[in-house]
């Protein structure tokens, strides 16, 4: 594949090296000169000195012919532009932009850049999942799908321990999917009767992770109508 | 009609007070507290005294759209000295808030043509003064013609 990167910073040279470790073919574009000149001892020709927000930056470093272009300057408009000019002017197929506000998150969202990933949502993420306190962890959205993938620690209190699947009425759009015990994962059948300590998997449709959290959360009754 | 003004520069705050002169309703936003100052020259009275709003905060910022009042605008003019940040405050004003004039100051020439094509107004002050310098060329001052010290010598 034939992959632009825009800016090299340390997450843009780390990626370029690691595409490039994988047979890719890589552009890295960056426009602070004494950067450029840092990246360029070790990437040498796949590192482009330039303003990528400027077309025939893009053009010269071959956005015609690439098949991805990822944006990961720390400048949020810059990403933001970059990204819809490859797919809008340049039909690049696949985009993937950096967010470093998450509070810019749905000025992406309104341009239609997707997906587009932000460090602080991810360690908060991964804060969330290191802190079983906070009862649900959202693991994964994938939003042209509409669906959503969240991890459930069933704590003592929890009321569908002690129950089988079979028998919890989940809620309509929503599905256990796997069942992680001891460190060993499986995937849940009716009879399937749930313990405390167990790491639940559940897919979803948007919008129920509330009705989820209260049945599997403390003193949750195994329905799914939110009551406790 | 209620204007809102987003980068109070030179060419913003010229604006502003031209249409808040002809009795429009002008609202400014600018990460610079100082540029306050660049709305009143030229004025013998304050910019709130004569009715003008000014509000500090970036352009990106909803809560600081939201305080500008974005929500009641007629008109929106992005003019930050940022190409990138006007793009973007501008696509915003248009899809989010639905105002219903949009103009977008970019200087990128390529761009700001590509962005007109997509259904964004844009003024484009370097191509502006490409054309001018481009057509001053053509239309052949004789040398020294319209200088401002003089060509007589060389034209007689």
């Amino acid at each position: 594949m034939y992959i632009i990167v825009v800016g090299a910073g340390k997450v843009g040279w780390n990626l370029a090296r690691e595409l490039l470790d994988k047979e890719h073919e890589v552009t890295v574009i960056e426009s602070n000169r004494r950067r450029y000149l840092t990246v360029e001892q070790e990437l040498e020709h796949n590192v482009s000195y330039g303003d990528a927000s400027e077309l025939w930056v893009l053009e010269r470093a071959g956005i015609q012919r690439a098949d991805m272009v990822i944006a990961v300057t720390g400048d949020d408009e810059d990403n933001m532009l970059i990204c819809q000019v490859a797919r809008e002017k340049y039909n690049v197929e696949r985009i993937i932009a950096r967010v470093n506000n998450p509070r810019n998150k749905s000025h992406f969202d309104l341009l239609g850049i997707k997906p587009s990933v932000s460090a602080t949502d991810l360690i908060l993420r991964l804060l969330e999942h290191e802190v079983p306190e906070y009862g649900l962890v959202h693991l994964l959205d994938l939003q042209e799908e509409q669906l959503e993938i969240i991890e459930m620690l069933l704590g003592k209190d929890c009321g569908v321990t002690g129950r089988r699947v079979g028998d919890l009425e989940m809620p309509q759009g929503s599905l256990l999917i796997s069942v992680l015990r001891a460190g060993k994962g499986f995937v849940p059948g009716p009879d399937t009767v749930l313990e405390v300590g167990d790491e639940v998997l559940a897919v979803l449709d948007p919008g129920h992770e509330e009705q989820l959290k209260t049945m599997f959360g403390p003193g949750g009754n195994g329905t799914g109508d939110g009551g406790g | 009609m209620f204007i809102l003004i987003v980068g109070c520069g030179r060419v913003g705050s010229s604006v502003a007070r031209a249409m808040l002169r002809e009795g429009h309703e002008v609202s400014c936003l600018d990460e610079d507290p100082e540029s306050h100052a660049r709305l009143e020259v030229g004025l013998d009275k304050g910019w709130e005294d004569l009715g003008g709003q000014f509000t500090v905060g970036a352009g990106l910022e909803t809560d600081a759209l939201l305080a500008a009042g974005i929500e009641q605008a007629d008109a929106f003019i992005a003019s930050t000295d940022g190409d990138n940040t006007n793009i973007v405050i501008a696509q915003i004003a248009q899809r989010r808030y639905e105002v219903p004039t949009v103009i977008a100051r970019i200087l990128d020439p390529l761009r700001a043509e590509w962005y007109e094509r997509q259904g964004l107004n844009t003024v484009c002050p370097t191509r502006v003064a490409i054309d001018m310098l481009e057509t001053a060329v053509r239309e052949g001052a004789p040398r020294g013609g319209t200088g401002p010290d003089g060509g007589s010598a060389e034209a007689a």
